[in-house]
């Protein structure tokens, strides 16, 4: 792959939680690399760190978490009419939180939309008022003008009547509605990078379709790229051409989507696919006790750091002496398939 | 309608079940109308199997679970029960007494296992709980059930003394599961039990479930929004939109030949963990109906791509089309509809 195509790179990323019971180690070491206008998705069970990869490159880590080491690279794409050819390299890490450059960027180069459709938005404001608040923080426009632009997004998201919802309030619009008026809000500025923390979890199955569907529309319109985040493989089977896999802060298996469902290396990424009921089995059940392959025991609670491989203790091709030893480093098996685990590492 | 079980009869079977939840507005707290939760809702269940009700939210799923066990008292309809005790009884008339003693072998689980669990009782209090209400149990005898029921689910007996804020999602489960257990139950409607779990724990609890059926030949009716753990549990599947059951069939015959365009839809929307490109695709525009307010004949018609003019005006009658497949749609036979799957690949 070209370099210039890369968007986002994190380097060795650590985010921690400095509590009294210890230290949460969210996020442990991610490398991860996004490329411009395609989606990658982030797939991992609760607390493996997912969103918090993602609320990094933001830099909204909630207190008392931050940022302990590692960099995160923003590849900064030249604006339209810009004379020069030349991306700006931005590292995340190394901005304040608050600072100017760092607000340039979080909400306007690169936004999220949130899980919660009923909490995201403010409830005492109209969604007209909250995403013109968007575009005249990050465009030179007027509010007359930011209004139009609120509505040509809004009509984009196909929400009905835009001139008319636009002056509705969030809870006038039912689960649906709502996710795509955030949608609407996050496009707003054309991102380069959307991060999408599990939109449709909360959303019943035939309103999940067209959100979905609404996401693949406007990516192939604004061609930004989409870091997707969920536990849904199902999801992640519909939308990402990239995925990684996630467990406890690190990123144990890096490819395209055919080779995660298909040629899956990583033993936690064979298991989780074990995991899920298919629907096939369903139709073409013989043995009515068929049961489920199970991932032996649970996710280490957050505060004990396991010496080697985190997943050894659950792993059933754990290789006594090694695994429980020592920590395994990302191996390039092919040039676009990357996996954590010592079963690949070549003989010493 | 033939008796849909002539042969067997069946553990439960709720025959125009509904349930209407009064809207009250203005200073007189006057009733303006009625949100019809569960609208003419009909089923059975037989001994050892599991029926899958499954629907969008707000279709009643929940309600009609909560019905069957008179945590609702329906607005009307008849619940018959064959309990081992008080012999074949209607639920939704029995007196306090009797609902006591039915509760003893119709159970339930819930979806929040956070909620569900009060944070102040120990395991021993938690899971003994329905045995010292009834006085089935004190003491030492108490314990050793509690016991039990603890290794029944996979947990340990020393964790008796504990408290739940001690447990994961996936073992608070367990101790719902265990709680439920503890009288020796015959039916148990789980209301969403894996919805709140990751996919490695989901397997564990479904794993768990199916084996507790076996061994204690349990019935379950599983209410839940996943039709893939749906599809995986039950042997038979009931789909429910706004408040009426649309389609309801054995697993295998619904999920690969629906009746029902609702069901080929629903079907059809789920994310499946398969990257290749399906053949057909559909997606329904608009939303699910008010239960307030539903729409004139089918409650479907609005979103249905299928409609014809008689859909609008006139509502189709719940027929068995075939031996125990049964459907609410005025051209169930006419239609072709697709399944969630091929079979051959």
């Amino acid at each position: 792959m070209p370099e210039d195509d890369v968007l986002v790179e994190f380097k060795d990323l650590h985010t921690y939680f400095h509590l009294a019971e210890g230290i949460v180690r969210a996020v442990d070491g991610v490398d991860l690399t996004i490329n411009r206008r395609q989606t990658i998705g982030i797939v991992g069970e609760s607390g493996c760190g997912k969103s918090m990869t993602a609320y990094s490159l933001l830099r909204i880590v909630p207190s008392p978490g931050r940022i302990e080491r590692g960099e995160i690279l923003y590849y900064k794409p030249p604006r339209e009419g810009a004379s020069h050819n030349i991306t700006d390299v931005i590292n995340i890490t190394k901005l304040k939180a608050n600072s100017k450059e760092m607000r340039d960027i979080r909400g306007n180069q690169i936004s999220m939309v949130f899980q919660e459709p009923m909490t995201a938005m403010s409830p005492v404001r109209t969604i007209g008022k909250q995403i013109t608040e968007v575009i005249e923080l990050h465009q030179q426009v007027d509010k007359k003008e930011a209004r139009l632009k609120a509505i040509e997004i809004l009509a984009r998201v196909k929400l009905p009547k835009p001139e008319r919802t636009i002056d509705d309030y969030p809870f006038q619009l039912s689960g649906g509605m709502r996710q795509r008026a955030i949608i609407a809000m996050a496009l707003a500025c054309r991102p380069s990078l959307l991060i999408a923390d599990e939109p449709t979890t909360a959303l019943d199955v035939t309103t999940e379709a067209q959100i979905l569907e609404l996401m693949r529309s406007l990516q192939e319109d604004f061609g930004m790229a989409i870091m997707y985040i969920t536990h849904n493989l199902g999801v992640i089977a519909e939308m990402a051409e990239e995925v990684a896999v996630m467990y406890l802060g690190k990123v144990v298996e890096q490819t395209d989507v055919k080779s995660i469902f298909f040629s899956p290396l990583h033993p936690y990424t064979h298991a989780l696919l074990a995991s899920i009921p298919q629907l096939r089995d369903a139709v073409t059940k013989v043995d009515k006790a068929r049961r489920l392959q199970v991932i032996s025991g649970m996710v280490p609670d957050p505060y004990t750091r396991l010496k080697g491989c985190a997943f050894h203790p659950r792993c059933p091709q754990a290789i006594p002496g090694t695994c429980d030893q020592v920590e395994p480093v990302a191996i390039q098996v092919t040039p676009s398939h990357l996996v954590r685990c010592h079963l690949y590492s070549p003989a010493p | 309608m033939p008796d849909p079980v002539a042969q067997e009869e069946p553990l439960l079977e709720v025959k125009n079940l509904k349930k209407y939840f009064p809207i009250r507005r203005g200073f007189f707290k006057r009733i303006v109308g009625y949100v019809r939760a569960v609208d003419d809702v009909s089923l059975y269940v037989k001994e050892g199997e599991t029926l899958g009700l499954v629907g969008e939210s707000g279709c009643g799923k929940t309600t009609t679970g909560r019905c069957v066990l008179r945590a609702f008292l329906p607005t009307s309809g008849e619940i018959w029960f064959r309990d081992p005790h008080l012999g074949k009884v209607d639920v939704s008339k029995l007196d306090e007494k009797g609902l006591t003693q039915v509760h003893l072998s119709m159970r339930m689980i819930f979806q929040d296992p956070y909620a569900s669990l009060n944070p102040r009782m120990t395991l021993l209090e938690i899971v003994g709980a329905p045995l010292r209400a009834m006085k089935l149990a004190h003491g030492k005898e108490l314990e050793d059930r509690v016991a039990e029921m603890l290794g029944l689910v996979g947990l340990r007996p020393e964790y008796m003394r504990r408290y739940p804020h001690a447990f994961s999602g996936g073992q608070r489960q367990r101790i719902g599961l265990a709680r439920a257990l503890a009288p020796y139950p015959k039916f148990i409607v789980c209301d969403e039990p894996v919805s709140a779990l990751d996919v490695s724990v989901q397997a564990q609890i479904l794993n768990l479930l199916r084996d507790l059926q076996g061994q204690m030949g349990l019935t379950y009716l599983f209410v839940a929004h996943d039709l893939s753990v749906v599809a995986h549990i039950s042997d038979r599947v009931a789909v429910m939109y706004v408040g009426k059951i649309v389609e309801m069939a054995t697993t295998s015959e619904l999920f690969a030949s629906p009746k029902h365009p609702y069901t080929e839809a629903l079907m059809l929307a789920i994310p499946l963990p398969d990257p290749n490109p399906r053949e057909k695709r559909i997606l329904l525009t608009g939303e699910v109906a008010n239960p307030a307010d539903p729409p004139k004949g089918c409650y479907f018609h609005p979103r249905c791509m299928y409609v014809k003019d008689i859909c609008k005006v006139e509502e189709p009658v719940f027929e068995e089309i075939s031996e125990g497949h049964f459907v609410k749609c005025h051209f169930s036979k006419e239609l072709s509809l697709g399944g969630a799957v091929r079979i051959s690949r």
